[in-house]
Parts: C-alpha cells; sequence; structure tokens
C-alpha cells in the first residue's frame, strides 16, 4: 500500500480565553465538515498533534491531499467553544523537526 | 521574489480613528503590503490624509479607492470623469446588467463588484468577461460572504463564484481576491485569504495572484497613470531637458 503523505501545520488561535484541545479540535472539525461534509471530513486524516497554551499555537497534522481543503476550512473558521474566534496558518510542513524550526 | 500582498476592500470607518488604527496595525502585522479603504461618498481629503498618514506609521502602502453604485450609464460616466484622476482604484458595484455591461467595456474601471447575497444580480457571464478582457477591469471577489453566510445560503455563492471565476479564467480577466471586512476577527493572512479562494476553483498560484500581483498590478499601473511624468501607456517623460 502507497505510504500516506502527511503536512504538520501550526495553527495560531485569536480568540478571547483558551479554548481547551478538544474544544479546539471540535472547530476544525465542525469547520471542515460544513465545507466538505463527512466523507470529505474524513479523508482528511485530521489530528491534534501539539499545543502551546501560553502562545495559543496549536500542530495539527492533515494528509498532504487534503491540505488545500483544509487550509480553506481552517479560514472560514470564525468560533471557537461559542466565543469568536479566528484561526491563522502560520507554517505548513513536512515534518515537525522543520515545522517548529519555522514557527520557533 | 517575495509576493506583495494587497488587501483592497478592508471597511473601516475613517470617522473611527481608534478602531482604523487598530484594523491598520493588525493589516501591518499581518504582512499585508497594500491596503484600502473604499470612499463612497466622493474624496474626503482630511480623512484620506489621515488613514494614509495611518498607514505610513505601521509601514503599509495605502491606496486611494472609490467605490460607486451607479443608477444610469449616465451616472456611472459622470462619475468616471469627476472621480478617475482623483482615486487609484475605481471599483463599480454593478446592480444591474446595463451598468455591468457599460463598466466593463470602460477603461477607466479598474474592479467589477457584484451583490454576494443577491444571486439575480451577479451579472459576470461569458458576454461580461468578453467586455472586460478587452478593457482593464478584473473580477472583485470579497471573501466576507464565505465567512459569515452558513448553510444554503454559502452554497449557493459558491457555486455562483466557481462558475463566474471559471469564466474569468477562460477569458484572462484578473480575479481579485478581497477581505471586505471590517472587523478584526474576520481579518485573514494573506495566504489564508488566498486559501479561500480554493473553494471557488482557483488553483494555489492563481489564487496567490489574486491576493498579490492582480491587485498591486492595478495599483502600479495606475499610480503610474496618475503621475506628472506619465504620456501615454508605454511612454512616460524621463528627463526634461532646458529649452534653447
Amino acid at each position: 500500500m502507497k505510504r500516506v503523505k502527511r503536512r504538520y501545520l501550526a495553527l495560531q488561535l485569536e480568540s478571547e480565553g483558551l479554548p481547551t484541545e478538544r474544544e479546539f479540535m471540535d472547530a476544525v472539525w465542525g469547520a471542515v465538515t460544513k465545507l466538505y461534509g463527512e466523507v470529505g471530513a474524513s479523508l482528511t486524516g485530521l489530528a491534534l498533534i501539539n499545543f502551546d497554551g501560553e502562545r495559543k499555537i496549536f500542530v495539527v497534522r492533515t494528509s498532504l491531499a487534503s491540505l488545500p481543503m483544509v487550509r480553506a476550512s481552517l479560514a472560514t473558521v470564525t468560533g471557537v467553544a461559542g466565543k469568536g474566534a479566528s484561526m491563522h496558518v502560520l507554517a505548513v510542513s513536512g515534518t515537525l523537526k522543520a515545522l517548529y524550526a519555522n514557527v520557533g | 521574489m517575495t509576493r506583495s500582498f494587497a488587501d483592497l476592500h478592508l471597511r473601516i470607518n475613517p470617522k473611527d480613528q481608534q478602531t482604523a488604527q487598530r484594523l491598520i496595525g493588525k493589516a501591518a502585522q499581518m504582512g499585508y503590503h497594500y491596503i484600502s479603504v473604499p470612499f463612497t461618498a466622493g474624496l474626503q481629503e482630511t480623512e484620506a490624509a489621515a488613514l494614509k498618514a495611518m498607514c505610513a506609521k505601521a509601514g503599509i502602502d495605502f491606496v486611494l479607492r472609490a467605490d460607486f453604485k451607479p443608477r444610469t450609464q449616465e451616472d456611472l460616466m459622470r462619475f468616471l470623469r469627476k472621480f478617475r484622476r482623483r482615486f487609484e482604484v475605481i471599483c463599480i458595484v454593478c446592480d444591474s446588467k446595463e451598468i455591468a455591461r457599460q463598466a466593463a467595456k470602460d477603461r477607466r474601471v479598474d474592479l467589477l463588484n457584484f451583490p454576494s447575497l443577491d444571486y439575480h444580480k451577479r451579472f459576470f457571464d461569458r458576454a461580461e468577461a468578453e467586455l472586460a478582457s478587452c478593457s482593464l477591469a478584473a473580477l472583485e471577489v470579497d471573501v466576507k460572504s464565505l465567512l459569515v453566510l452558513e448553510g444554503p445560503p454559502r452554497v449557493r455563492l459558491l457555486s455562483s463564484l466557481r462558475r463566474e471565476v471559471a469564466i474569468a479564467l477562460e477569458f484572462h480577466v484578473p480575479v481579485v481576491v478581497s477581505s471586505g471586512v471590517g472587523e478584526e476577527p474576520l481579518m485573514r493572512l494573506p495566504r489564508d485569504l488566498a486559501s479561500l479562494a480554493y473553494l471557488f476553483g482557483l488553483g494555489e498560484a492563481q489564487a496567490l495572484d489574486a491576493v498579490s500581483a492582480n491587485p498591486s498590478g492595478i495599483v502600479l499601473r495606475n499610480r503610474e497613470k496618475l503621475s506628472s511624468r506619465f504620456v501615454a501607456p508605454g511612454i512616460s517623460v524621463v528627463k526634461e531637458g532646458n529649452s534653447v
């Protein structure tokens, strides 16, 4: 079977307060499902890898094939856990090492 | 080569200086090189100067833009005659087919904008694109509606945008993606703005051009035309000699 290529995204969250990991991922899944439906969302292979509460930077993983879908969906996020919020993609990389080097 | 990103449609109220300053600061922080605030009721010199000063302080290039929603063709002509040389970017919000056609064929119009919510008033079809391709007009898409709408209205909007963008690409009409927002939480990084263009069928490079090369090309072209050295397209005064 062909290996699935992945991409790691560093996301900057702008929101009032700090949501929990669960609330954050619910917002991400919600945005992807709203735009692409449940079948589309299932193809993305989204997963939360890490999060830095102090800087509100979240690292998520997705498949390379669905990267444009995920980026577009993230840009449509306007709220997390019922509060106004936006997500900005700070960096995209194929390895976590390079991603952390980019984000600093 | 690094791209110069532009958001030619930030809805800032020039009278609310505090909010304006905050939004301009945020745009600078996000990496925009050009921003523009549309003036809808003629040029207010003091407000434009204040915005320009705020932008200069933040390290952004402020672009003077006018938005106009003409009711008749005569209205449009009168507006263009009066304001073309006073603004760097002219956007016509097309409310009827007659206006849309006239705006598309007029070389003084830079951007064609259509109401996002009224699908019957989106007149960017093949005939419109053909006219626009012969002039200099570009199709402007505001992404704000994509952020605030949900469900069937967003589906309908995406469907219209996909059709219009495909037509624009077929006829080589430049597409400009702008935010159209006036609130801080709805502002997006230039590359996030470009990623939204994926939703209506722009490829990665085309989407990045829509937030960088296309809008900045319009600004630079018009600035050249408005400069005192401009004679005609491709001809400008390089040096003035002394008369003998």
